[in-house]
């Protein structure tokens, strides 16, 4: 409260910091609080680990771009639980129709996500689950065909909260 | 004792595509956590997921730690005949929980 009903100047007993002294302190907080926050992160899969788990799963075989839809939402507020669906484009006949369909993740502890078995006798290749994420990164989805090629849709994904961060109960 | 929902239609023609939806009540404990005291929280997961129709496998899929909480898995599979479809799901320290459902093919 002012003391300006009084009629009477505040005093000035002491100096209080100006924006210019926080200013000036400003590089030296960055250097102390950010940076090592940006350094000290937890363990988590790296881009090398999900191409190790994409190769045990399609061998020296030819990952293709296309005929598989990854559906899961841009952005993500909770990353505990995404939707995830995977819709692969095949006829499903006895002769030509999806055999697997797996979900990957770059930047989990862990890069797998799921991996189906399906057949001709699912009728239609697609999948749906709800899923965890750590942070914001690309998820994968590869379906393996009957006929031993693979094809794959990526999604880049924006996390405002992620998955096991959180305090445990 | 496990609760696990299971949405599919009672009746189906010969020859439909039935869409399946399961949900079973599981943590899915990653084993990446810890406590408040820094000990480590052990995984604890299902790691696999089966459905059988009369006994013939419609599907199957391995789980990660990457899978949400109460695991909701949704698939499809062509309608063959009437019976028991079976859902098992198996995971870490002897888990195991199966549920089934009765439909009618005409």
């Amino acid at each position: 409260m002012g003391a300006t009903g009084r009629g009477r100047r505040p005093r000035r007993t002491h100096r209080v910091a100006s924006r210019r002294d926080l200013l000036a302190l400003l590089p030296a907080a960055a250097v102390g609080g950010l940076l090592p926050s940006l350094m000290v992160r937890p363990a988590r899969a790296t881009p090398a680990a999900l191409k190790a788990a994409i190769a045990e799963v399609i061998g020296d075989a030819q990952l293709n771009v296309g005929r598989v839809k990854l559906e899961i939402p841009p952005l993500v507020e909770n990353g505990n639980t995404v939707a995830c669906a995977v819709k692969v484009e095949s006829p499903m006949s006895a002769t030509d129709y999806v055999k697997a369909i797996h979900v990957f993740n770059e930047k989990n502890p862990q890069p797998n996500v799921v991996s189906a078995k399906l057949g001709a006798r699912a009728g239609r290749a697609a999948i749906a689950t709800r899923i965890r994420l750590t942070d914001t990164q690309t998820v994968t989805a590869i379906a393996e065909m009957s006929d031993g090629s693979f094809w794959s849709h990526s999604v880049d994904v924006v996390i405002t909260l992620g998955a096991c961060l959180e305090d445990p109960l | 004792m496990p609760r696990a929902l299971i949405k599919l239609p009672p009746t189906a023609k010969r020859g439909e595509i039935i869409e399946i939806k399961t949900l079973i009540s599981h943590e899915m404990e990653t084993g990446f956590r810890h406590s408040s005291t820094g000990a480590p929280i052990a995984r604890d997961i299902i790691t696999n997921f089966v459905a059988t129709w009369n006994g013939e496998e419609i599907f199957s899929a391995r789980l990660f730690p990457a899978i949400a909480a109460n695991p909701f898995i949704t698939f499809h599979t062509i309608a063959t005949e009437s019976g028991t479809i079976e859902f098992r799901w198996t995971g870490d320290n002897g888990y195991s929980a199966s549920e089934q459902v009765k439909i009618t093919v005409e």
